[in-house]
């Protein structure tokens, strides 16, 4: 063995090749090393060191949520060249927000998709929206036999039209998996995301029995004079690339008083909504009075968008 | 705070003419104020539909009175001259048991499309004066109360409009914060063709999982 210790590579001279192999190897390394970070370098340009420390929700002081808010409206002028105004309405006391839908009045139109989609400056290439309004066969309401594609003129024979989005359930499974708590429960109901915490692992998504919730592919593309300059940081403020995003039954209006975009825009009158603890409630009135039912009840996700036949 | 109680409804539903007040209540367009998009007004019912604490109305869109017709004329201003329903009435003879303006053929009203079950025009219209409703007992209700004439027979949806479990609405869901506007019965619903009706979809999702399969492509 001592006669292989004395062999040198003729370009090295007296390295031995134990050292230029570990040279050579270290060489490598560090080039690889140096191509896995380079991505950072371009990252600087989109990625603000405010941004990288940013910390939950939660714990975001008053002072830090203005300074929060006015980075990202900064960033919304500078990304989509729009003036927008994010601001952060809280749960109302008292309130429990409940949603209803008549599926006898229901007719698929889909105004409400993408009345959604305009509201929460969704990406306009993909005509996202919270909402899928499946058609589907009478008789059954398993999605596998539902159909979101269909161009024809509606309502067609033999089906019935179910408008699905987040049901802000009050036992949240897709809350539970969260491996970083960038989704919870408010106290009105609202399952809300933290668009700035997210990691994007889309374990919420796969935990969601009724695939409400939607993943960012890519950065939205909205065109500046379409941004909806009313937005919540909790809600409809234009998401970053990679993150989850999903129904908040429009909290920047609902928390306001107002309605949500999707019941304004439906022609059919078909969405009711308002607080399930006022007993004097257009919603308590239909929960009392009409046979409501949830999706998937015996998964014990406890939905608060009902739905009724009438 | 005063809640809209159910024999409000029985009262709406049946609607026994000057008996059904309280039904009217909330459907009265007393103020009148014209707005200017079709001639429609929008009157205030707050007390009848608001929501305890409620600081704010609830508007129910309904005409401001007789629907004027179009003569297919145009004054030198261009604007389409109307006549109103007592330019005819007064002089002619009702026909109690016509139906369409096709049979007999009628002079006026050609293209009204007719679809409401076996009803006949004075079932609705009063030929007694054509500037009212007239409802089954006789009793003459002015335009802006239409809702109580629908009410007399479809009474299960009178009663969830009222309780704001049927029809569109805009603006605020809590009333102590802002008001409610609300469409009335026949915003939605043609009195002459009350069926809702067809509707073509208009905006799709466009994403990769609902792009059909190409055929003939890299793998045939």
């Amino acid at each position: 063995m001592s006669d292989e210790r004395t062999i040198s590579l003729p370009v090295l001279g007296q390295i031995d090749r134990r050292t230029a192999v570990k040279g050579i190897g270290a060489t490598l390394g560090l080039g690889a090393f140096g191509v896995a970070i380079s991505p950072l370098a371009r990252m600087r340009e989109q990625l603000s060191a405010e941004e990288l420390m940013q910390k939950h929700y939660k714990e975001l002081t008053p002072e830090d949520k203005e300074a929060v808010f006015a980075r990202l409206e900064r960033e919304a002028k500078d990304q989509y060249g729009a003036d927008v105004s994010i601001h952060d309405p809280q749960p109302i006391p008292g309130v429990r927000f409940g949603y209803a839908i008549n599926l006898s009045v229901c007719n698929g139109n889909g105004k409400c998709v993408e009345a959604c989609h305009k509201e929460n400056n969704h990406d306009r290439d993909t005509n996202q929206s919270y909402i899928r309004v499946f058609e589907m066969p009478k008789g059954t309401t398993d999605f596998e036999h539902g159909n979101t594609t269909y161009t024809h003129d509606v309502p067609r024979e033999g089906h019935y039209y179910l408008p699905v989005q987040c049901f802000q359930c009050e036992n949240p499974p897709c809350v539970d998996v969260c491996p970083v708590e960038a989704t919870w429960q408010e106290d009105d109901g609202i399952v809300v995301v933290d668009y700035n915490w997210c990691i994007g692992c889309r374990y919420c998504q796969a935990a969601c029995p009724y695939h409400a919730r939607r993943f960012n592919w890519k950065k939205p593309t909205i065109p500046a004079e379409e941004v909806n300059p009313d937005q919540g940081y909790l809600s409809n403020r234009v998401r970053p690339q990679g993150v989850v995003e999903k129904c908040h039954f429009c909290l920047h209006r609902t928390r306001e008083g107002r309605m949500p975009a999707c019941l304004e825009a439906c022609p059919t009158g078909a969405r009711i909504f308002g607080n399930m603890l006022d007993p004097d409630s257009e919603i308590r009135w239909v929960l009392k009075n009409k046979r409501v039912f949830v999706l998937k009840e015996e998964l014990g996700a406890r939905p608060t968008l009902f739905y009724f036949f009438d | 705070m005063p809640r809209v109680k159910p024999w409000i409804f029985l009262s709406l539903a049946v609607a026994l003419g000057a008996g059904a007040a309280i039904g009217r209540v909330h459907l009265s367009n007393s103020v009148g104020t014209p707005v200017a998009d079709a001639g429609r007004a929008e009157s205030a019912a707050a007390g009848a539909v608001a929501p305890a604490g409620g600081a704010y109305g609830v508007f129910v869109s309904l005409p401001d009175g007789p629907p004027r017709v179009h003569t297919g004329e145009h004054d030198a201003m261009g604007r389409p001259v109307t006549v109103s329903c007592v330019s005819c009435h007064t002089s002619m003879e009702p026909n109690l048991a016509r139906r369409t303006a096709a049979d007999p053929p009628m002079q006026f009203h050609q293209g009204l499309t007719y679809a409401h079950g076996q009803l006949s025009c004075v079932s609705c219209h009063n030929p007694h004066d054509y500037n009212t409703l007239r409802l089954a007992d006789g009793a003459a209700v002015p335009y802006p109360e239409v809702m109580t004439m629908c009410s007399q027979c479809h009474a299960p949806q009178a009663r969830d409009w009222t309780y704001g479990a049927h029809g569109g609405m805009t603006g605020y869901w809590d009333l102590s914060r802002g008001a409610r506007h609300r469409k009335s019965c026949i915003d939605c619903h043609d009195p002459h063709a009350p069926a809702f009706p067809s509707m073509t979809p208009t905006f799709k999702p466009v994403d990769r999982f609902l792009t059909p399969h190409r055929t003939g492509g890299a793998h045939e």
